[in-house]
């Protein structure tokens, strides 16, 4: 019935000429491409899309986690019964230390308010499902099953058991994207184990990270471990992030190239523990501030300035 | 039923909603865990280029935008990164439709590859200029194995519209 039609062909009924139309959606998408980038401010238009996309993205990955739950339902009995062995065997190993690690934390409690010192937070949070990962080639980011509904909000650092896997950066409905440690320029500020030196790691996009801004004389060693230092209000103190892979110290640069490889599995498919928001940190000393405000350090330095102005 | 095109065969006219469910289907495609695999073709362009070309009085850039748009949160990428590749995938496939169905299959394919490859570049180079890694070679394969898909593409989405070929003189339709 379609040749039927009563009206005449749209021979001339065309809509805008193709470069108009060209040069509206180009500008339009440069400009929705420079807000999103520059100032963030189209995340209730992302939010709004991803609630369209979201299920229909749920149900493709549908497949995919269907034949991974029948390989480990075929998996069988055999390895459970291999993997319950071994934790029960982990679980007695880390006994002695878990048993006494209830008594030191009272004790840690009650020495730390002895000294009065603020006492430690303790990490509490939820654990959340990794739906799949996110498509862009140029970034390392997951999305996971929990999100606005369940009280995430941007900036709750995600971790696995074994240590830190990133940050939870953009929040949707009912889901959430968590920008893993790895990703190009995501910052941790960490510390060293052994000398308990303070830095931040950056990730490098390649599944590596780099300890950067580390003089070349540093005490840095293969193999050290680096921690969260808890310097932000956003990491707790002590959670492993990396390990010390490669050294490159090459005396012509100030600083040395000091590569380390996650230490939890952040590239790995499974749960992940949305950690809650950390407690805001108490505000900066006031003479900090007012120093900061004034825009000069000391004043002995200004008749140095003066008097180099002029002998120019 | 002949498998491929020739410009003696008339087709029947399109159904507008074949071309939505195409669409739709190939975001789905896009959507799927397959996607990361390496050499994996973008669906959502190469179907979009497709009735770009073939029929754009229905699917143009309005189309390209708004997939672009769907593509971009899917991805988690910036917004308006697929948008723009896609706005400019569907303007020169629509300039060169007129040229391009004169000429046989493979051929069709491999003025498709330059399309296709630049809608991966223009991705590529917004990413850069603000500051992203070069994701490797392997992100230009897809691009190939789309065009090479091109032909088999076309005979799929052209099923519905393909007459019978040995037909009765007295019932034409």
């Amino acid at each position: 019935m379609a040749g039927f039609d009563h009206a005449p062909p749209p021979f001339f009924k065309r809509g805008p000429a193709p470069l108009a139309l060209l040069t509206f959606y180009t500008l339009l998408s440069l400009a929705v491409f420079v807000v999103d980038l520059r100032f963030r401010s189209l995340d209730l238009l992302r939010q709004s899309v991803a609630l369209v996309v979201d299920p229909v993205q749920r149900v493709a990955q549908t497949p995919g986690s269907l034949v991974d739950y029948a390989r480990n339902y075929l998996e069988g009995i055999r390895s459970l019964q291999l993997d319950n062995d071994e934790l029960r065997h982990a679980k007695l190993s880390t006994a002695p230390n878990l048993l006494r690690l209830e008594q030191l934390e009272a004790e840690n409690d009650r020495l730390r308010k002895l000294l009065v010192v603020k006492e430690r937070e303790n990490a509490k949070g939820q654990v959340a499902q990794i739906l799949y990962t996110a498509r862009d080639p140029f970034s390392r980011k997951v999305i996971v099953d929990k999100g606005q509904q369940s009280g995430v909000v941007a900036g709750q650092p995600a971790i696995d058991e074994a240590g830190v896997v990133g940050q939870v950066t953009r929040v949707f409905p009912f889901s959430a994207e968590i920008t893993l440690i790895s990703d190009k320029d995501q910052a941790v500020p960490v510390q060293i184990v052994r000398s308990g030196q303070r830095s931040v790691v950056f990730g490098l996009g390649n599944g590596q990270m780099e300890l950067r801004y580390m003089p070349a004389n540093a005490d840095v060693q293969v193999g050290d471990v680096l921690v969260t230092s808890g310097l932000d209000s956003v990491y707790l103190q002590g959670f492993p992030v990396a390990r010390v892979v490669n050294i490159e110290r090459d005396s012509a640069y100030s600083f040395a190239r000091i590569f380390a490889a996650p230490i939890a599995g952040v590239e790995n498919f499974g749960e992940v523990m949305i950690l809650d928001p950390r407690q805001p940190l108490p505000p900066p000393p006031p003479e900090a501030k007012s120093r900061g405000s004034d825009g000069s350090d000391k004043p002995g330095l200004r008749p140095k300035k003066k008097r180099a102005a002029k002998g120019n | 039923m002949q498998p491929t095109f020739s410009s003696s065969r008339i087709l029947l006219p399109v159904r507008p909603w074949f071309i939505y469910l195409s669409l739709i289907v190939a975001l789905l495609l896009n959507f799927l865990p397959t996607a990361h695999w390496p050499g994996m073709p973008d669906w959502v362009a190469l179907v979009l280029c497709f009735w770009s070309v073939r029929e754009f009085r229905r699917v143009g850039m309005g189309w390209a935008f708004i997939l672009g748009l769907l593509m971009d949160v899917a991805d988690g990428a910036v917004l308006g990164q697929h948008c723009f590749a896609y706005v400019l995938l569907a303007f020169a496939s629509t300039s060169l439709s007129r040229r391009l169905l004169w000429f046989p299959l493979p051929q069709q394919a491999l003025q498709v590859l330059p399309l296709l490859l630049l809608t991966q570049v223009v991705q590529m180079l917004m990413r850069l200029a603000v500051g992203a890694d070069f994701p490797g070679w392997g992100y230009f394969v897809g691009p190939l194995i789309a065009s090479l898909l091109w032909v088999p593409l076309t005979f799929v989405l052209l099923l519905p519209q393909y007459q019978p070929v040995e037909q009765n003189p007295d019932r034409p339709i």
